[in-house]
C-alpha cells in the first residue's frame, strides 16, 4: 500500500498522525512521514540479510534501484520485548523502514509538546515530542531517529563489505573451471 | 562588637518519603495533587517513571527515594509538582511523596562542601534537623546526561 501525502489540514493547527503499537506499547508518527505501508511477510523475499556486530536491530536491507532500505526492528531499537513485527512502515525522506506490531487507527493531534528536559538521553533523538489524546500521552517519533549517522555509516560499510563478498564468489569460481 | 546575625526566614515545605523529612523551598512549588495515572513510554534516562497529564501539560514524573533514601518507595501520598530550572528554562517534575506536606517558615543553614550535592542547606525544625533538598541536582536533566555519558556505564533502557 503507497500511502498519500496528505493534503494539508485546514487548520494550521493540526497534524494527521498515524498511531501505531511495538510491542504492545502506543506511538505515533507522522502521517506525511509514511511513504509506504507495507506487510512484512510481502517484504520478507526482497530483503537480504545483514549483519552489523553491536546493531541488533537491524538484520534486513532492502535494495531498490541503487538505494537501500534498512529494516528497523521498533521493539529492539526501543528496548521492548522482542516482537515479530507484522507491519513495514517506509518512512519517507530516510532509509528506514521501520518494523511495527500495527497500526492502531489514524487520528489528528492539535499540540505536540517538546519532550521534557528530564529526558535527556537517546529518547531526545527518538521523539519529536509527547502529545495527548484522549486522556493519554503518545510519544511523536522522529523518522529520522531510528538510525544516527553513525549507525547508517557502519551500515553502508557492511553492506559495501557483503557486496565485494558476494561480486569475489562468481570470480572464485570462474578461475576454479 | 556584637555582630547580630540577621535571620532570613523562608517558607520551605516538608515532604515525606518513608521515614524521613526534606524540605524545599516553597517558592518552587507549584503545587501539590493526588497521585494519578502515570503514563509510561521508552526511555533511557535513570529515575523517570514517565509523565503525568496535569492543567494540559505533561509533566515528567521523578522518583528521588532511591537517591535519597538507598531504597525505592512505590507507595505514594501526592505528587510535589515542583519548578526545576534548567539553565534560563523552568519546567514542572513531579515528584512522588509517601506522606503529608507541611508548610513551615524557618532559616536555612547554608550547606558546606562535604555535603551531598542535592543538599541546597539545612533547617532545624521540631528538634529535627531536615535536609532542603536541590531538585536542580536531584532530577535528571543535560548536565547530568553530560557527566553520565562520561561515565563507563550506559544507561539501561526503561520500560
Amino acid at each position: 500500500m503507497r500511502v498519500a501525502v496528505p493534503v494539508k489540514a485546514s487548520s494550521a493547527k493540526t497534524e494527521q498522525i498515524i498511531l501505531f503499537r511495538v510491542s504492545g506499547q502506543l506511538f505515533a508518527v507522522s502521517s506525511a512521514s509514511v511513504q509506504e505501508v507495507r506487510s512484512a511477510d510481502s517484504m520478507s523475499g526482497a530483503a537480504t540479510e545483514i549483519t552489523v556486530p553491536g546493531l541488533r536491530k537491524v538484520r534486513q536491507v532492502l535494495r531498490r534501484g541503487d538505494r537501500s532500505l534498512f529494516i528497523v526492528n521498533g521493539a529492539m531499537h526501543f528496548g521492548l520485548h522482542a516482537a515479530e513485527g507484522a507491519l513495514l512502515f517506509v518512512l519517507r525522506k530516510t532509509r528506514t523502514a521501520l518494523l511495527i506490531d500495527g497500526i492502531e487507527k489514524m487520528t489528528a493531534m492539535t499540540r505536540l509538546q517538546a519532550l521534557p528536559l528530564s529526558f535527556c538521553h537517546e529518547e531526545r533523538r527518538w521523539y519529536r515530542g509527547l502529545t495527548a489524546l484522549d486522556q493519554t500521552v503518545v510519544p511523536v517519533v522522529h523518522p529520522e531517529g531510528f538510525l544516527s549517522p553513525e549507525e547508517l555509516a557502519l551500515l553502508d560499510a557492511a553492506l559495501l563489505e557483503s557486496d565485494n563478498t558476494a561480486a569475489a564468489v562468481p570470480e572464485e569460481a570462474d578461475s576454479a573451471q | 562588637m556584637t555582630i547580630l546575625a540577621e535571620l532570613e526566614l523562608q517558607s520551605f515545605v516538608l515532604l515525606r518519603l518513608g521515614e524521613r523529612r526534606f524540605a524545599v523551598p516553597a517558592r518552587q512549588i507549584a503545587e501539590l495533587v493526588a497521585p494519578s495515572r502515570v503514563f509510561r513510554f521508552p526511555h533511557r534516562t535513570p529515575k523517570l517513571e514517565g509523565v503525568i497529564l496535569r492543567r494540559g501539560r505533561i509533566v515528567p514524573v521523578c522518583d528521588a527515594s532511591e537517591m535519597l533514601l538507598g531504597k525505592r518507595l512505590t507507595s505514594r501520598r501526592f505528587y510535589l509538582i515542583a519548578v526545576r530550572n534548567y539553565g534560563t528554562q523552568k519546567e514542572w517534575v513531579a515528584m512522588p511523596v509517601t506522606g503529608d506536606c507541611e508548610l513551615i517558615t524557618a532559616e536555612m543553614m547554608a550547606a558546606s562542601e562535604s555535603d551531598a550535592p542535592h543538599v541546597a542547606g539545612w533547617l532545624s525544625h521540631d528538634g529535627d534537623v531536615i535536609e532542603v533538598l536541590n531538585l536542580d541536582t536531584l532530577t535528571p536533566g543535560p548536565e547530568q546526561a553530560i557527566v553520565e555519558a562520561a561515565g563507563p556505564q550506559a544507561a539501561e533502557a526503561q520500560p
